[in-house]
């Protein structure tokens, strides 16, 4: 078996698990807040993801892995019915969120949106003020009340730990905020409509190592109280900030388990490949 | 040939002339010269325009004070004694102008954003085409148009209003800046980011919160410009303008009375018989010149807020 020993993963990814500062929340004792059933989603006629059942597990950090066109960005968007705006796309399966089926016809999506909140890779402040653009989603739920407001926009500023950088201009433009402090916005925005889960899709790709790294810190304090399920292109940032990783090849999930698990001791060879840098 | 040969066997990406031979190369200089020729043409002739309105307006304001043509209210430049107060022109433009404003923009903009955030492709396919066409009807057919067709309506809603009126010609101008407004701003309303419009779905808004919160906020600048654009076309229309609003120079705000605008006073004197370079012949010019100058104001305001939209989204 020597000449066929398993290559060691890469180092920085190992070091990157094994360096974990903060603890690894217990995904086996966390309760489920996501279930997909057999999930399956066409776009006209390709299909992008082949019945993928996962939990994702209740204030934990759950990382989506996978080549380009994995489909573990549709799968997301999946959670928030972000694809239902796609022309000739259709979902089969099922996904419960707190038992409740999402696509189910009862379901209202402008609420189910609130309740799952998303920030994309590009960050993409509207062409507001840093106040306006926080308290978006309150302002079309109908809250008026400008100190509700100024609450809402405090509070979620400081969860997104960027309140000290922007508190004495909250009227500037939100387009003159650096990359990293526009994203930490974004990240904000969707917290101000009170969410249970954030999905975020790959929010670090597009920014440098410093911003990264605050994103990531960020991620670890968001936990406490959301479930966060992420996308992710970066090896190293999956094995840093989650708790449970899932990998996805060719619209399948492969492998699915704790973070720790799937990086240290993969039970499929593709899943190992990939972590290693084989492909992908 | 053997140039020609030697050229397509090379790789693409090499450096102006090299590898071409003797005739090749006059070839390539000679493009360029006949290229740089067209280029040269147009700045020519717009540097040749505003020479000959600059020059032929200097006896003009020789004659008569600036001060006069721009204060005075009286605009009688072929009758004894005359009077050269274009501030009566310049009302009836204005008039024309923000009358039609007034009209074309708001339709503009709720067509835009119709065809932009609403419309289906089916919908879109009827419409586009139609707005084409609007744009595409020549200028006197719009100016009978408004004495046949608006003139009457207005006539039978306002008893009383004279046949040549500045309400048709502000109804008519407005249909034709319509397509220019709708255009333009569909254009901004297209261009902003979907990734903007998806993220204020993912807080939970609705497609009119998106709309009006996000995507036109978004792309107002644009839309601003195409009503900058918008309103110096209405400015320099001549051909409707003349035929509808009438020629009666004055000062009014009442658009259901005749009046002139900038553009007709030009028209009226010079297919008149004034001899040339007298006073009145002169008009055109000084006239002529400041509609220029209102214009291209309006158009650098235009293009200066198109530019910075553009920095804002790439």
């Amino acid at each position: 078996m020597s000449e066929l020993e398993k290559p060691m993963p890469e180092i920085s990814v190992a070091d990157a698990v094994r360096d974990r500062v903060h603890q690894t929340a217990n995904i086996s004792t966390s309760g489920i807040k996501v279930k997909a059933t057999k999930l399956s989603v066409y776009y006209s006629d390709k299909q992008a993801v082949n019945e993928v059942t996962i939990d994702i597990p209740e204030r934990c950090v759950t990382a989506l892995i996978g080549p380009s066109g994995c489909g573990k960005s549709t799968f997301l968007r999946c959670l928030n019915r972000m694809n239902d705006m796609i022309d000739g796309a259709r979902i089969e399966g099922e996904i419960l969120l707190d038992g409740e089926d999402i696509y189910s016809s009862k379901t209202d999506v402008v609420q189910l949106r609130k309740r799952v909140g998303m920030v994309f890779q590009k960050s993409v402040p509207f062409p507001k003020t840093i106040f306006e653009n926080v308290v978006y989603g309150p302002r079309v739920a109908g809250v008026r009340n400008r100190n509700r407001l100024m609450e809402i926009a405090e509070s979620c500023l400081t969860r997104a730990a960027l309140w000290d950088e922007v508190h004495d201009r909250l009227d500037d433009s939100a387009l003159q905020l650096s990359g990293g402090q526009q994203q930490r916005l974004c990240i904000a925005r969707a917290l101000a409509t009170n969410p249970d889960v954030l999905l975020m899709d790959e929010p670090a790709s597009a920014l440098d190592p410093a911003s990264t790294a605050r994103i990531e810190d960020l991620i670890f304090e968001l936990k406490e109280r959301y479930t966060i399920v992420i996308v992710t292109h970066n090896m190293q940032q999956a094995a840093r900030v989650s708790d449970k990783t899932a990998f996805f090849f060719q619209g399948e999930l492969i492998e699915a388990g704790p973070t720790t698990d799937v990086f240290t001791k993969p039970k499929q060879k593709r899943t190992e490949d990939y972590i290693t840098g084989r492909f992908g | 040939m053997s140039s020609v040969a030697k050229t397509t066997a090379l790789p693409p990406a090499l450096p102006d002339h090299a590898g071409l031979g003797r005739w090749g190369r006059i070839r390539e200089s000679l493009i360029h010269w006949i290229l740089f020729t067209c280029g040269v043409l147009s700045v020519l002739t717009t540097v040749g325009i505003v020479l000959v309105l600059i020059i032929e307006s200097i006896p003009f304001f020789a004659h008569v004070s600036l001060w006069e043509f721009l204060t005075s209210t009286n605009w009688a430049p072929t009758v004894r004694p005359q009077h050269f107060g274009a501030l009566p022109l310049i009302n009836g433009t204005a008039l024309v102008a923000i009358g039609s404003g007034i009209l074309a923009l708001p339709i503009g903009l709720g067509t835009a954003v119709y065809l932009s955030e609403y419309a289906t492709p089916w919908t879109r396919a009827i419409i586009k085409p139609m707005l084409e066409i609007l744009a595409g009807i020549p200028s006197v057919v719009y100016g009978y148009f408004a004495i046949i067709f608006f003139s009457p309506i207005i006539r039978w809603v306002f008893p009383g209003t004279k046949v040549f009126n500045a309400a048709s010609a502000c109804l008519v101008v407005s249909v034709m800046v319509l397509p220019m407004v709708i255009s333009l701003s569909e254009d901004v309303l297209r261009g902003v980011p979907r990734a903007l419009r998806d993220a204020a779905y993912a807080l939970g808004a609705n497609k009119f919160d998106v709309t009006t919160r996000v995507v036109v906020p978004a792309a107002m600048s644009g839309i601003m410009a195409s009503f900058l654009l918008a309103i110096s076309r209405a400015i320099g229309e001549t051909m409707a303008v003349t035929l509808a609003a009438g020629a009666n120079p004055r000062m009014t705000l009442n658009p259901l009375e005749s009046i002139q605008t900038m553009t007709a006073a030009i028209v009226q004197i010079a297919s008149g018989d004034t001899p040339a370079n007298s006073p009145e012949y002169r008009t055109i010019f000084a006239v002529g010149l400041a509609l220029f100058v209102m214009t291209l104001g309006i158009n650098i305001a235009a293009q200066w807020i198109l530019a910075r939209t553009r920095q804002k989204y790439e």
